[in-house]
């Protein structure tokens, strides 16, 4: 299930909502999250038919640890208070609100949700959201977008609809994102929630591939939207620790335990100070170490 | 309830199950295509069988074609298939889901 603070969110595999032989087995890629597709994956005539099969995927298959997305349709559809419904009783982690351009659009969705939370007998502040970002519009209201609610886990750039938006397209060397990605990434960080970058179509592509997904890494976002589960693995290798990070966050820790060991308040490695800033690196780190299948059970790295 | 019109839901794609219902005289019939209908045909008709009686429809004609659908798949497509029948796709019925 999801949880606000630093879950692992490296990759978020779309998942088209009306096609069930990719729901039935989106389980078994490893994606840290899961998105159904209720919205541009799914036509007109099937909307209805979409949302009563994830419905019941969601309340039957068992996906393990991964943190269970539905991408609704948006606010001006008449598809949009049936998903909520659907999905709020289904008791999806997130609930991913496509084309949002203000805070006024996540309240009114947080609205809903608290409606059918009372509905359907769930605890109320249950069902967490997130915001797509998709225009002009959206990107210079990022901030308030992100803040706009507490039930918010994370914010994701969607690169086609806002290049169309910006009256260009998408190129090789990204250029044309770099605002937008760092508004995006910025009003996540101040609103302490997680930062998605949009998905890279051209599967032949796996150079582009890399680079772009090193560029969003060096960056700082969480992880990135994909389309193909071949990706996964190769997010997971770009956002993967070196041995040296490794063994540096370890001494932090073995740092930290020493501290609370002594009743010590003040963290000291190699004779200087360890500020917090490290620690968090530290423990973030570690995470991803063991994410990516680096260390033992008692936590020694595996040597490749 | 009454079945207002013949309706169909899912696809002959693998892992879906293709759900069409029509107008009923005579209780409900179904009939299933599945090449898996020697050792499943009797659970998947029990699928179907029981989301009609929650939807309280006493007579209809089901044709399934399976291409190895989960139970879950087949009570989506059903439930799709009877509320497209009755005409309420825009009031789904929380009750059944």
């Amino acid at each position: 299930m999801a949880e606000n603070t630093e879950r692992l969110r490296r990759t978020m595999m779309f998942v088209p909502g009306n096609n069930p032989a990719m729901v039935k087995d989106a389980g078994i890629y490893g994606a840290d999250s899961i998105m159904f597709d209720l919205e541009d994956a799914v036509s007109l005539s099937e909307k209805d038919a979409a949302r009563t099969l994830i419905y019941e995927a969601l309340t039957t298959v068992d996906y393990g640890d991964a943190e269970l997305v539905v991408r609704i349709n948006g606010l001006d559809t008449p598809y949009y208070e049936n998903d909520i419904k659907a999905m709020v009783k289904a008791k999806v982690d997130v609930i991913r609100l496509p084309k949002t351009e203000s805070a006024d659009m996540i309240h009114t969705l947080e609205n809903l949700v608290v409606a059918a939370e009372k509905q359907f007998g769930i605890e109320v502040g249950t069902i967490h959201l997130m915001a797509a970002i998709e225009s002009a519009k959206g990107v210079l209201n990022a901030p308030e977008i992100a803040a706009a609610s507490e039930r918010m886990i994370g914010v994701a750039l969607s690169a086609e609809d806002y290049t169309t938006d910006m009256k260009t397209h998408r190129y090789p060397d990204g250029a044309e994102l770099e605002f937008a990605r760092n508004m995006v990434l910025h009003a996540a960080r101040a609103a302490g929630i997680a930062a998605f970058d949009t998905v890279f179509t051209n599967m032949d592509d796996p150079d582009g591939f890399y680079r772009e997904t090193e560029h969003i890494h060096q960056l700082g976002f969480d992880g990135k939207s994909l389309v193909n589960p071949r990706q996964i693995e190769m997010v997971n290798k770009v956002y993967e620790p070196t041995q040296k990070e490794i063994a540096t966050a370890k001494n932090v820790i073995t740092a930290i335990a020493a501290a609370k060991a002594k009743g010590s308040g003040v963290i000291a490695m190699n004779g200087q100070m360890v500020d917090r800033p490290v620690v968090l690196r530290a423990q973030r780190v570690m995470r991803l170490a063991k994410a990516s299948h680096l260390l033992d059970e008692e936590g020694n790295y595996i040597e490749k | 309830m009454e079945i207002k019109q013949t309706a169909l839901a899912g696809t002959l794609e693998s892992s879906d199950i293709q759900i069409m219902l029509s107008k009923g005289t005579d209780g409900i019939k179904i009939n299933l295509d599945s090449e898996v209908k020697k050792q499943f045909g009797a659970e998947i008709n029990a699928v179907i069988t029981s989301v009609l009686q929650k939807f309280e429809i006493t007579n209809a004609n089901v044709k399934a074609v399976d291409k190895g659908a989960l139970d879950c798949v087949i009570k989506a497509r059903t439930i799709a298939a009877v509320q497209r029948a009755l005409g309420t796709t825009d009031k789904p019925a929380w009750e059944v889901l």
